[in-house]
């Protein structure tokens, strides 16, 4: 039998959100399959009621969690306090959760605390012959493997957008809160607040259902001799605000502006999709003026249905990495969308 | 206020991106298909690290800068001979396998005891770089634990900028979700920063600087000792290529109009 352990953290008002719900139903089904093995949910945040009261329902044997002011904020050393105490008051041998970017940096040093072993990323899991076997990615999405451990405890940090999010009923619920003093050297750093890289309005959305991303084609000689980098500009923030699109870029283009050449400024390194960028997840993605080269295309991993614009019939697109190419000039081509979309918008 | 700065920077190898990449499973687990012959250069994020480490010594005198990498002495040797001349470091190796299959756990415990021998490190100014996730495993936990086993307990990860204050604390930008950065604020060193891009463009081979880095790294290259990472109890069930190719549609010699049309409908479809 294991002894299973969900960590969370909790947002500004106490709840929790997508992220932390997907968690949930993976660590439902894993509990399921596994036969006999009980669950715990594990709470880390400025207040945690709220949390506990969302996940009434889900099944958990009951819920623990570290809870005070300091504990709020995404900070390493509060962080991975919270998480140890709450692994040695379960004496959890499985830990599971959401691979968020506060769990994410706090993790590995609780896995290096408790002699644990972890796999972050993770992106499915299932029982095979008594033993969990968990799928993951190597080499920025390039090989696909899934593996299996017998050392306790062991660490699994799920992906976001890998299962679906529990949205069950509401309820009452205890929280049994482990108390947890904070020494002056875990208090050395401040969290000063957030800022967004998007000067202007938000352009990276990771729940939208299209992802747009512009290649540093935007920025070339076009066919009359010239560069029109102030229309791409318009063209491409207006066509990503119409379609409430996540805007994305390839790595030449963020480059660009590191090397002083005519920029769309609004993209950032944020923006990249790649090797070296993000693997965002969206049902559907549209390349426009990038080439498809290897290192972009795996940041396109869990794009579902894509297509790309390019005037060369022979990109990386054309190899079997698009389900469709349109071999055209996404000046024209997004211009003519721009008056279809809104046209619509006045009907 | 001493504001100079002990840096050291885990970077591993990986195989050059545009390489195409194939699974084997030998005797001791899964392995990447000619793996050794495969051009590999730095592993790209603590390729930023090492940069941003050069930066930031440039602009604080009395600091310095240590490139600490656990991958095969050949291949690594290969990769020095460009990365030697981006930027001033002494080289500590390590001479073992650098490939994704590998455990972060046993890498981190490798890297920290490398780490504790380096004669003169100063671990009340040290800031332990890296990057946030390598290319090959992309676990992004190997830095934290190479952190904790140095007792290091202020950590950041997914940086892209560092930059002191006058009084010696850390402001510090990182990755968050929705495209947004958190700032932090940490008194001073010592720190774990695992970068993500960061700031700064890659430099320029500078062939002097190369030649004066090979003078130390040569030898460092010799002593490298070497570490097994057995990682027995970590078991892969399968490896695989995914099955990516599509069947791609190419539509030519149509209007802008008719491919606008068809892409809106796509989009609402
Ligand atoms: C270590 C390493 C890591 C890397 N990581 C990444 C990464 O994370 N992300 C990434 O993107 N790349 C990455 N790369 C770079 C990658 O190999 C490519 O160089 C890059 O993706 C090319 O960008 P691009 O397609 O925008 O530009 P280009 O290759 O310059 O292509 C521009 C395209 O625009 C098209 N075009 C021009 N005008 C028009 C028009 N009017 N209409 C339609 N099409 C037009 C052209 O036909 C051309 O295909 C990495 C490389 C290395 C070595």
């Amino acid at each position: 039998m294991e002894q299973v352990l969900l960590l969370l953290t909790t947002g500004e008002n106490g709840s929790i959100g997508k992220a932390e719900r997907e968690a949930v139903t993976a660590t439902r089904n894993l509990v399921c399959a596994l036969g006999g093995s009980v669950w715990t949910v594990g709470l880390i945040g400025g207040t945690i009621s709220p949390a506990a009261e969302q996940l009434a329902g889900c099944g958990a044997a009951g819920f623990v969690g570290v809870e005070g002011k300091e504990f709020a904020v995404s900070r390493y050393a509060s962080d991975a306090a919270a998480a140890e105490a709450l692994c040695r008051a379960i004496g959890a041998g499985l830990v599971l959760a959401p691979g968020s970017s506060r769990l994410m940096r706090a993790l590995g040093g609780v896995a290096q605390r408790l002699g644990a072993r972890i796999d972050t990323h993770v992106v499915g899991l299932r029982v095979q012959d008594g033993a969990i076997q968990a799928d993951r990615w190597y080499y920025r999405q390039r090989i696909e493997a899934t593996l299996t451990r017998a050392h306790r405890p062991w660490i699994l940090a799920l992906d976001p957008g890998s299962f679906p999010p529990w949205d069950g009923a509401p309820g009452t619920a205890s929280v049994k809160r482990v108390p947890l003093e904070l020494g002056p050297e875990a208090q050395r750093t401040d969290v000063v607040g957030l800022q967004a890289v998007d000067t202007g309005e938000q352009t990276i959305r990771p729940e939208a259902e299209l992802l747009f991303v512009a290649g540093a084609g935007w920025t070339k000689k076009q066919p009359d001799g010239k560069t029109h980098v102030e229309e791409a500009a318009h063209l491409i923030l207006e066509f990503v605000r119409k379609t409430k699109a996540s805007l994305g870029s390839s790595k030449s283009l963020v480059d660009l502006a590191g090397e002083g050449q005519a920029v769309l400024p609004f993209l950032t390194h944020l923006h990249q999709v790649g090797q070296t960028g993000a693997t965002p997840r969206h049902p559907k993605g549209l390349a426009t003026c990038c080439h498809g080269e290897e290192p972009h295309v795996v940041g396109w991993r869990f794009i579902g249905e894509r297509r790309a614009i390019n005037l060369d019939a022979n990109c990386g697109w054309a190899r079997g990495k698009a389900d469709v190419l349109y071999v055209a000039d996404a000046f024209e081509v997004l211009r003519a969308a721009l008056r279809l979309l809104e046209g619509n918008e006045h009907r | 206020m001493n504001l100079s700065f002990h840096i050291v920077v885990c970077a591993g190898i990986v195989p050059d991106p545009l390489q195409t990449l194939e699974p084997v499973i030998g005797d001791s687990g899964p392995a990447l298909k000619n793996e050794m012959l495969l051009p590999a250069v730095l592993d790209p994020w603590a390729a930023h690290a090492l940069y941003e480490a050069a930066h930031l010594a440039r602009g604080h005198a009395g600091s310095k800068v240590w490139l600490v990498s656990l991958s095969p002495r050949a291949k690594l040797q290969q990769v020095m001979m460009t990365v030697a001349q981006k930027a001033p470091f002494e080289l500590v190796a390590l001479d073992g396998p650098a490939g994704g299959f590998t455990d972060s756990a046993e890498v981190a415990g490798a890297l920290a005891a490398a780490i504790e021998a380096i004669p003169g490190l100063d671990r009340s100014r040290l800031l332990l770089f890296g990057g946030w996730e390598s290319a090959a495993r992309g676990a992004g936990t190997t830095l934290a634990m190479v952190g904790e086993r140095l007792g290091i307990f202020d950590q950041f990860q997914g940086v892209d900028e560092l930059r002191v204050e006058p009084d010696g604390s850390l402001r510090i930008l990182e990755r968050v979700e929705g495209g947004r950065h958190q700032i932090s604020r940490c008194a001073g060193p010592p720190a774990v920063l695992g970068w993500a891009t960061g700031s700064l463009a890659e430099p320029p081979n500078q062939p002097q600087l190369g030649m004066q880095n090979m003078r130390t790294i040569l030898p460092a290259l010799q002593r490298a000792q070497s570490v097994a990472l057995p990682a027995a109890e970590l078991r892969f069930v399968r490896v695989a290529l995914p099955s990516q190719q599509r069947q791609t549609r190419i539509v030519r010699d149509v209007a802008a109009e008719e491919v606008a049309r068809e892409i809106v409908d796509w989009i609402r479809g």
